[in-house]
């Protein structure tokens, strides 16, 4: 399904904005809007005015500073799955709104709104495919749908991409960009975090590696479910990784948090991760940790 | 277990109760000094307050039902273990770095059945409540949890948990010693673990920071607890951008325990006595007793294999959503 160029742009989702430091919201919010939309884009970080189909060439990586913008679920797929042999999973399986939520608006309305804006159905998409010619299947959570959150979908869809790895013995890969579980599906997205991670306990039983990458933001119940469960766990450069919002754990403490708190940088130091990597390095890193875990020989031989 | 010597506290919407009480009281000490026998008028003005309470509390609002998951009086995990266990031996720490003591655990025999006990643990007083961090946990709980969930599997005894925190404290030194990856490693561990598990929600279920104690293969839930993917404070703050609009929040959330069972997302609920179990200590564990006998019975056949390919499919059922065909 091709994306319209327009959605790239992409719509922050007010009640996440409020996770996030002021910050990115400055880089979410201001900095795109100014952009013409579609020729140009301005980085965010060093303001260089940059063609946008360069950038987009370039995985959203700004070529000047390597500032690293946030991309969506299927522009990340195709810029890491090599072009042939990819099928999508669980693409059938689709949202429906159990508890009636209504807040200012109605669920329903929410996710129709999400759906136009993203052209997905929900926030993860999953496909089988190959890197360097290494098959695998890989998972990334599209953060313009409703702030990346898990609900019902988001979860059912990651457990039949593990399906697909028991089934045909691949790896499993997920990129995450969530705000965390969905409160519009209450309990039952909770549960989500249960039960993506119950379905890892499988693949370990095969000796099947599981490799996750936590993109800009990944916080809550991802971040506290299967996210930090990788064989290796790898994350984009500064990308904002943790459990609880700055926000909140400003308010709750009463202190100013520290220089770099919660970014990537910030966890390899406190020995919560395994290894920073540039976004446009993930195949060849990926590729060769996989082939490692799996004692086959390195990939392209 | 004694009801709690303090003077009972009364709730907004318990206040018709609280002046009827207070009148039974006052009449109570006239009565010492009087010559005029006024137990008839006592005795009437209880069965009113009876009367009145079972009223009000058929008809508790989620947002009411919150409330009362977080009264001051509710039991808490070590009321419970006190008042349903024998031989409890509390066990300390994470091995790497602190014992939290938001979270107790420990060996204990249940009807002479050894068992492993781990519940989130919340304070009465102000110097308890800050030393148990109002049953918020910091990693080294979960870790403690864990390391007691790993214990339990060696020796083959069957772990009970007690759920009832407002959720992970959120805290810097609790981000940089790994919350996240505490709570995603419980979750992992409780999937695969080869002895029955049994949680119980005992007053709030605060979002992951409940989960991290709650997979297990039965989920019993008391009548006035809550379980929750965000307060309702904070899924109001966020949604209506107004902390106020929380009981709107509570109500679309679908907190409690009867909606949460019609969801299939609970398997039992377990009856408190009149007025929630902060009025009677010693009944609401008694109705505990018996449920968490009831469903030790259930599990007590199975074989470890069962038991975790139930439990794992019992996780992936979790969920509602719709299959199209695809064009």
């Amino acid at each position: 399904m091709p994306r319209a160029g327009a959605c790239r742009e992409g719509r922050a989702v007010s009640w996440l904005q409020k996770l996030l430091p002021p910050k990115i919201k400055r880089a979410e919010g201001a900095a795109r809007r100014q952009v013409p939309e579609g020729l140009w884009s301005k980085c965010p970080a060093c303001d260089a005015v940059l063609y946008t189909t360069d950038l987009e060439k370039n995985a959203r990586v700004c070529p000047k500073c390597a500032h690293h913008d946030r991309i969506g679920a299927r522009a990340r797929l195709d810029a890491f799955l090599d072009p042939e042999g990819r099928y999508e999973i669980g693409a059938e399986v689709v949202p429906v709104d159990t508890l009636k939520f209504k807040d200012s608006r109605r669920y329903t309305e929410r996710l129709e709104e999400a759906e136009k804006d993203t052209h997905e159905t929900d926030a993860l998409v999953v496909m089988q495919g190959a890197v360097r010619d290494v098959p695998l299947v890989a998972a990334a959570f599209e953060f313009d749908f409703m702030g990346g959150s898990m609900g019902s979908v988001v979860g059912e869809r990651f457990v039949r991409g593990v399906h697909a790895c028991l089934d045909q013995n691949l790896p499993f890969v997920c990129f995450t960009a969530t705000g965390g579980a969905r409160m519009q599906e209450g309990v039952l997205s909770l549960l989500q975090m249960a039960k993506t991670t119950a379905a890892l306990t499988q693949l370990a039983a095969r000796r099947l590696p599981f490799i996750s990458v936590l993109a800009d933001p990944t916080m809550g119940g991802v971040s506290a479910s299967f996210a930090l469960l990788g064989d290796v766990v790898l994350a984009e450069p500064r990308a904002l990784i943790g459990f609880a919002g700055p926000r909140v754990i400003e308010q709750t403490v009463r202190e100013k948090l520290p220089e770099g708190f919660q970014r990537a940088e910030f966890l390899l130091e406190k020995g919560a991760i395994d290894k920073i990597v540039d976004r446009r390095e993930l195949r060849d890193e990926i590729a060769s940790l996989v082939t490692l875990l799996m004692r086959l020989p390195p990939p392209g031989s | 277990m004694a009801a709690p010597a303090l003077k009972s506290t009364f709730l907004d919407f318990e206040q018709p109760i609280a002046e009827l009480e207070a009148r039974i009281d006052e009449l109570r000490y006239v009565q010492d000094d009087s010559a005029v026998d006024i137990s008839e008028e006592i005795s009437r003005l209880q069965k009113k307050s009876q009367a009145l309470t079972k009223e009000i509390y058929g008809k508790l609002t989620p947002w009411q039902v919150a409330q009362v998951a977080r009264h001051p009086q509710r039991p808490y995990t070590l009321d419970y273990v006190n008042a349903l266990f024998t031989d409890f031996q509390e066990l300390h720490g994470d091995r790497a770095y602190a014992d939290d003591a938001s979270i107790v655990g420990g060996l204990a025999r249940f009807n002479g059945q050894p068992v492993m006990v781990i519940g989130h643990q919340k304070g009465r007083d102000t110097k308890e409540k800050i030393h148990r961090n109002w049953g918020m946990p910091r990693p080294e709980g979960y870790r403690k949890a864990l390391r007691l969930m790993r214990l339990a599997e060696k020796f083959g005894l069957p772990v009970l948990t007690f759920v009832d925190t407002p959720g992970a404290y959120p805290g810097i030194g609790a981000e940089e010693r790994g919350q996240s990856e505490a709570i995603g490693r419980n979750l992992f561990v409780m999937a695969e673990l080869k002895v029955p598990i049994v949680c119980t929600i005992i007053g709030e279920g605060g979002s992951g920071g409940a989960l991290a104690i709650a997979v297990g293969d039965l989920v019993l839930m008391l009548q006035y607890g809550t379980y929750s993917v965000i307060s309702p404070e904070g899924c109001a703050s966020i949604l209506w951008k107004n902390a106020e609009m929380a009981p709107e929040a509570a109500e679309t959330l679908g907190i409690t325990a009867a909606r949460l069972k019609q969801l299939g997302l609970v398997d039992k609920v377990v009856s408190e006595p009149l007025g929630g179990a902060h009025r009677d200590h010693a009944a609401a564990a008694q109705n505990l007793k018996k449920a968490l006998q009831d469903a030790l019975r259930s599990l007590a056949d199975k074989g470890p294999a069962a038991l975790v390919e139930e439990r794992f499919e019992r996780l992936m059922g979790y969920g509602r959503f719709k299959e199209v065909a695809l064009k």
